[in-house]
C-alpha cells in the first residue's frame, strides 16, 4: 500500500522557512519503495527544494506517469493535489495543467522508462513547448516494477542482474533536450543531496521547462557489478565539474557561495544561479559547447552532473501563446462567452 | 452554332425538386463553383443541400459535388441525378452512367466526346468552356480557375438562377482584389451567355424563388462545434490534425482570435485561451485531461484513428473522474480507411473506449445545429458527471454545409461545473475525500490543484478507494467501480432527449441516429402503408424511452452507417431485447445514406419474395 501515514516522531525544533513551515509540512505518505531506493532520496530532495524556496505547499501540482518513480508524488507534499496518470503521458497531462492555471508550481516526476521509452515523444514536445515546470527523471536504467528489463537509458555494455550486456545505445535526456532547444538541463545523483537540492531549486525557479535527470540507482535490479547505474559506478564516474548554486530571490541562500564564480545567470523570478568550478571554456549558455562536452564525457565513461545548460531568454508556452496573466480555468464566464448578440452577428454572413 | 433543342420531358419537369452533380478534378478551384451555386439556391429560399465528395489528395484526383434542391425539404443525399456537369474527362464513363433517364449532361466540347459513351435516354449539352476561357484569359492558371466560374454561369442559366445573385457573391468574395473580381465576372458571363444563346434555358427542372430564407443559415458541423466550444467557455483546446476533424480546431482558433482577444496592460493583445497543436492524439487528449483536471473547460477533436490512440487516456479520465470533451468527426474505417468518406462506425469503440470496464457518455448530433447545442451540453455533462463526453459527429455533418434554423443562445446560460468545490467550501469540510460522499447521481466532490491545502489528494489511474488512496482490496475497489456504473446510468436523463414519434397502427419502428435523420424521415414518408414510428437516438446511455419504443413494436429497423450494426449491438446490450426484434439496415460504402436505400432494404424484408 502506498498510503501508510508517516509516524509523527517528535524531533528537535525544526527550522522554519519564510512561510513559517517546516520540512515536515512538505512531506507525504510513507514510501513503499524498496529500502535504499534512490528515488526516496529524490523525493526528499524535492521536498527540501520546495521548502527551501518557501513554495506554498498547496500551490504545487504534482504529476507522474507510471513506474517506480511515478509512485513518488504520494511521498511528498500531501497538501498538494496530484495526478498519477498513465505511462508516458505525464508531460502532456502536465502541459494541460500548466495551460489551465499559470499560477501552479508544476512538478512532474518520471522515470527513464516513462520518459525515454514510451513517453519520449511527449517529453520532446513538452520541451519544445517550453512548459513552465520542473520535470524530474529518476533515472536508474532499468524497469523495476516488471523486475529488471533494460530501459532506454542503459549504457552499452552495462550488465543486467543476470549478467546479460545491454547492446543498444542509451538515450541521454540531456543530449536529447539540448537538440530540441531545452531551456534548462541539469543532472544530479540521488546519492548527492547537497548538489541535487540546489539543482531542483534552480529548476523550480526557471521560467520554462526545467529537465533534471537524476541518476537514481535501483537497489534491487541495477546496483550490481557491471551496471553503469549502480551507486558505486556513479560515485566513481561522476564529474561534478559544472557546479551551480541557486540564490533565490528571497529566502535563505541554502548552499555555499563561491565568490568569483565563473558565470552568473539570472532566473525568471529574479533568482540568480552561480556557476562555479566550471571547466575552462565551459559556457552553460552555449549549446554547441555543452553538447560536445556531454558527448566527450560520455565517451570517457563519465557522468557529467550539475546545471549543464541554461537559457532564460526563450519564451515559455504562455508567453508564446500570449495568454492572459490570469488563470484560464476560472476566468469569468461573461468574458468567455460572446453572447446572443454576437451569435446573431456571426450568422449574418451565413444567411 | 445551332441552338440545341431540348426535348420536352414533362415527367421530369420538376421545379424546385431535383438533384445535380458536378464532376471535377480536385485542386483546380472547383469549390468556388459549388459554393456559388449552393449559396444562390439557398438565398432563393429553396431548401438545398450540398455534399462534397472529395478524394484524400491535394491535386489531380476526381472530386464531385452533389446539390439536391427540394421544396418539400428532402435534402438528404440522393443517388439519382437530373443534371450532371461533367468537367472531368477521367470520370466521364461513371458520370454519364449516373444520370437519371431523361436527364441532362453538360460537358466541355472543346474536345470531342467519344460517341460510344453517349446514352440515348439523356441529353448531352456540349459547351466549349475551355476554349472560351483560353480566348479570354492569358495564363494557364487563370484559364483553369476561371473555367469553374464559367461553369457556374452556365449552370445558373440552365437552372434559372439569377445571375445577379451570383455576381453579387463574387463582389463580396473579391471586393479587395479588383482584377480578380473583373476576371470572375467576365468568366461568369461567358458561361451564362453561352448557355442562353445555345440552349433552351431553363431546363424543365429548375429553381424558382420561394422567398427569403428567413431564420435559416448555411453552416457546416465543424464550425458549429467550434462555436459551441467558444460559447460554452472552453479555454484550452488540444488537437492533432486529422481529416475530417481538422476544421473543428481551425475554426476554434479563428473564433477565439475573434472573440477572446483583448488588449493587455501593456497594450499588446492578450488571449483568454490557449490552443496547443499536439505531437499526436495521445498528447492531445493528455493535455485536455490535464487542463480539465486543473479546472479548465478543455476539448479535443479527432476522427477514428485518433480515437484509437486516445483509448488509454479515455480510460484514465473515466476512472479518475476527470471531465473531458472529445469531438469525433467520424470517417470510414477500419485503420486509415477512407479519410474523406463518411461512416458512423466508431460507436462501439467510443462507448467502451479503453480496456477494463469503461463506458462513456456519447452524444449523436444529426446536423450542425445540434453540433452547436450538443457541444455546449457536452461540457456541462463532462463537468457534472466528471467523465469524458464524446460528441459523435461525422464527415457529412462536419464538412458539408447544411441548411439549419439560425442558432440561438440563451444569455442566462451559466456553465454547470458540477460538484467542483471552491476553497471556502473545502475549508468548511471536516475531510475532503475525492470519491466519497456521492450525491443521488453518484457524483463526488472535486477539487482542483493550487487552491487550498484542504484539497490535498492524489488521483490515480491505479486501483483506489473513496479517498483516492491506492488499494488492492476487492471491496474498496468495487465500491468505486460500482459507483461509476451507477453514475453513468444516472447521466441518461440529462442527455438531449431522444426524438420519439410513436404512431398508432405503425407496422414497425425505425430507429436511427445522427446524420441518417433526413434520409430516414424521407424513407418513412415514402414507404407504402401506414407510416412507421420513428426514434432518433441522441445519446448514450439510453433513457428508458428507448427500450419502451422497441417494446412497443413487433420489430424495428435500425438504420445506421456501418457494416456491423453497431447501434443495434449497443441497443441489444443495453435493453436486453431479443435480436430478432431489431433488423439492421446498414449503409457503409462511405457515401451519405439515401432514402431510397433505406426504403429498399425495409421493403425487401417486409415483403419477402
Amino acid at each position: 500500500m502506498t498510503s501508510i501515514a508517516k509516524p509523527q516522531i517528535p524531533l528537535l525544533p525544526l527550522e522554519r522557512n519564510e512561510l513559517g513551515l517546516t520540512i515536515r509540512d512538505y512531506s507525504g505518505s510513507m514510501s513503499t519503495l524498496c529500502a535504499g531506493c534512490g528515488h526516496d532520496s529524490v523525493t526528499a530532495a524535492i521536498q527540501e527544494a520546495l521548502w527551501g524556496l518557501s513554495v506554498p505547499p498547496y500551490q504545487v501540482a504534482k504529476l507522474s506517469g507510471i513506474g517506480c518513480s511515478s509512485k513518488t508524488p504520494q511521498y511528498f507534499d500531501s497538501a498538494a493535489v496530484g495526478f498519477n496518470s498513465v505511462h508516458g503521458r505525464m508531460a502532456a497531462v502536465a502541459s494541460g495543467a500548466a495551460a489551465a492555471n499559470r499560477g501552479l508550481v508544476v512538478v512532474g516526476v518520471s522515470g527513464d522508462g516513462d520518459s525515454l521509452s514510451i513517453g519520449l515523444g511527449n517529453l520532446a514536445h513538452a520541451i519544445r513547448r517550453n512548459v513552465r515546470m520542473l520535470y524530474v527523471i529518476a533515472n536508474n536504467g532499468v524497469y523495476g516494477l516488471t523486475k529488471g528489463q533494460f530501459s532506454a537509458s542503459a549504457d552499452i555494455g552495462s550488465r543486467s542482474r543476470k549478467g546479460e550486456p545491454n547492446l543498444m545505445p542509451p538515450v541521454d535526456p540531456m543530449l536529447v533536450g539540448l537538440s530540441l532547444g531545452a531551456t534548462f538541463l541539469a543532472r544530479g545523483f540521488s546519492g548527492d543531496k547537497a548538489q541535487l537540492v540546489p539543482l531542483l531549486k534552480a529548476g523550480l525557479s526557471h521560467g520554462g521547462f526545467a529537465l533534471v535527470d537524476v541518476i537514481s540507482p535501483c537497489v534491487q535490479f541495477n546496483d550490481h557489478e557491471g551496471s553503469t547505474k549502480s551507486f558505486r559506478y556513479v560515485r566513481e564516474h561522476e564529474l561534478q565539474d559544472i557546479d551551480a548554486d541557486i540564490i533565490p530571490v528571497r529566502g535563505q541562500i541554502h548552499s555555499e557561495q563561491t565568490p568569483g564564480a565563473a558565470t552568473e545567470v539570472e532566473l525568471h523570478d529574479g533568482s540568480r544561479v552561480l556557476f562555479r568550478a566550471v571547466p575552462e571554456g565551459y559556457d552553460p549558455r552555449d549549446r554547441v559547447r555543452v553538447g560536445s562536452y556531454l558527448v566527450e564525457s560520455a565517451r570517457q565513461g563519465e557522468i557529467a552532473t550539475g546545471l549543464l545548460y541554461l537559457d532564460e531568454t526563450t519564451p515559455d508556452m504562455h508567453q508564446v501563446s500570449a495568454t492572459t496573466e490570469e488563470r484560464l480555468w476560472d476566468l469569468p464566464f461573461q468574458r468567455l462567452c460572446p453572447g446572443s448578440a454576437e451569435l446573431a452577428k456571426f450568422q449574418a454572413r451565413l444567411r | 452554332m445551332a441552338k440545341v433543342q431540348l426535348p420536352e420531358a414533362p415527367s421530369r419537369a420538376r421545379v424546385n425538386e431535383f438533384a445535380i452533380k458536378l464532376a471535377n478534378v480536385n485542386g483546380t478551384g472547383s469549390a468556388s463553383t459549388n459554393n456559388l451555386l449552393m449559396q444562390t439556391i439557398f438565398r432563393m429560399g429553396v431548401p438545398v443541400s450540398g455534399k462534397n465528395l472529395f478524394p484524400s489528395n491535394i491535386q489531380g484526383l476526381p472530386t464531385w459535388y452533389e446539390v439536391r434542391v427540394s421544396q418539400s425539404g428532402h435534402t438528404a443525399r440522393t443517388s439519382s441525378f437530373d443534371l450532371m456537369v461533367a468537367m472531368n474527362g477521367q470520370t466521364y464513363q461513371q458520370d454519364i452512367a449516373e444520370v437519371a433517364s431523361g436527364g441532362y449532361l453538360v460537358y466541355d466540347d472543346s474536345w470531342p466526346l467519344d460517341q460510344e459513351m453517349r446514352r440515348p435516354d439523356i441529353t448531352f449539352l456540349g459547351a466549349p468552356l475551355a476554349q472560351l476561357c483560353a480566348q479570354r484569359f492569358a495564363t494557364v492558371k487563370e484559364r483553369i480557375l476561371m473555367k469553374n466560374v464559367a461553369t457556374a454561369g452556365l449552370v445558373a442559366a440552365l437552372l434559372a438562377l439569377p445571375v445577379d445573385e451570383l455576381s453579387k457573391q463574387l463582389v463580396a468574395a473579391y471586393s479587395r482584389r479588383p482584377q480578380l473580381l473583373e476576371d470572375n465576372q467576365a468568366a461568369l458571363q461567358l458561361g451564362y451567355q453561352y448557355a442562353l444563346e445555345n440552349f433552351s434555358c431553363p431546363l424543365p427542372f429548375h429553381v424558382e424563388r420561394m422567398g427569403a430564407p428567413d431564420g435559416r443559415i448555411l453552416i457546416d458541423g465543424n464550425t458549429a462545434v467550434a462555436l459551441g466550444a467558444v460559447f460554452a467557455g472552453a479555454t484550452v483546446g488540444a488537437w492533432y490534425p486529422i481529416t475530417p476533424a481538422t476544421s473543428v480546431m481551425e475554426n476554434f482558433i479563428r473564433l477565439c482570435a475573434q472573440y477572446r482577444r483583448h488588449p493587455g496592460p501593456d497594450g499588446r493583445e492578450v488571449n483568454d485561451y490557449l490552443i496547443l497543436q499536439a505531437e499526436d492524439e495521445l498528447a492531445a487528449l493528455g493535455i485536455v485531461v490535464g487542463a480539465s483536471w486543473a479546472g479548465a473547460r478543455a476539448f479535443t477533436s479527432t476522427s477514428g484513428p485518433g480515437l484509437s490512440l486516445m483509448q488509454e487516456l479515455l480510460g484514465l479520465a473515466y476512472y479518475t473522474e476527470v471531465p473531458a470533451v472529445l469531438v469525433d468527426v467520424q470517417r470510414a474505417g477500419p485503420s486509415t480507411g477512407m479519410p474523406t468518406r463518411v461512416q458512423q462506425a466508431d460507436l462501439l469503440s467510443a462507448a467502451f473506449a479503453s480496456h477494463g470496464d469503461t463506458r462513456h457518455i456519447l452524444l449523436f448530433p444529426s446536423d450542425p445545429s445540434e453540433c452547436f447545442r450538443h457541444t455546449v451540453q457536452a461540457f456541462d455533462l463532462a463537468e457534472r458527471f466528471q467523465t469524458p463526453v464524446l460528441v459523435m459527429s461525422d464527415l457529412d455533418i462536419g464538412m458539408n454545409d447544411w441548411e439549419v434554423p439560425e442558432l440561438t443562445w440563451d444569455d442566462s446560460y451559466r456553465p454547470d461545473r458540477g460538484r467542483l468545490l471552491r476553497p471556502e467550501e473545502l475549508e468548511r469540510l471536516e475531510h475532503f475525500w475525492r470519491y466519497g460522499d456521492p450525491d443521488p447521481e453518484w457524483t463526488t466532490p472535486r477539487a482542483v490543484p493550487g487552491e487550498t491545502p484542504q484539497a490535498g489528494h492524489l488521483v490515480r489511474g491505479s486501483g483506489h478507494d473513496f479517498r483516492a488512496v491506492y488499494t488492492e482490496r476487492p471491496d474498496e475497489y468495487q465500491e468505486v467501480v460500482d459507483r461509476l456504473l451507477r453514475k453513468h446510468r444516472a447521466a441518461a436523463e440529462h442527455l438531449p432527449p431522444p426524438v420519439v414519434e410513436l404512431r398508432e397502427g405503425a407496422p414497425f419502428g425505425v430507429i436511427t441516429m445522427g446524420s441518417c435523420d433526413l434520409a430516414a424521415r424521407e424513407a418513412l414518408e415514402q414507404l407504402p402503408g401506414p407510416t412507421p414510428s420513428y426514434l432518433r437516438i441522441t445519446g448514450y446511455p439510453f433513457p428508458p424511452a428507448v427500450a419502451e419504443f422497441i417494446e412497443a413494436h413487433p420489430h424495428c429497423y435500425v438504420v445506421e452507417q456501418n457494416r456491423d450494426g453497431q447501434l443495434r449491438s449497443l441497443l441489444l446490450i443495453e435493453t436486453g431485447v431479443g435480436g430478432e426484434r431489431l433488423r439492421p439496415v446498414l449503409s457503409y460504402g462511405g457515401l451519405p445514406i439515401t432514402a431510397s436505400f433505406i426504403q429498399d432494404r425495409i421493403l425487401e424484408q417486409e415483403s419477402p419474395k
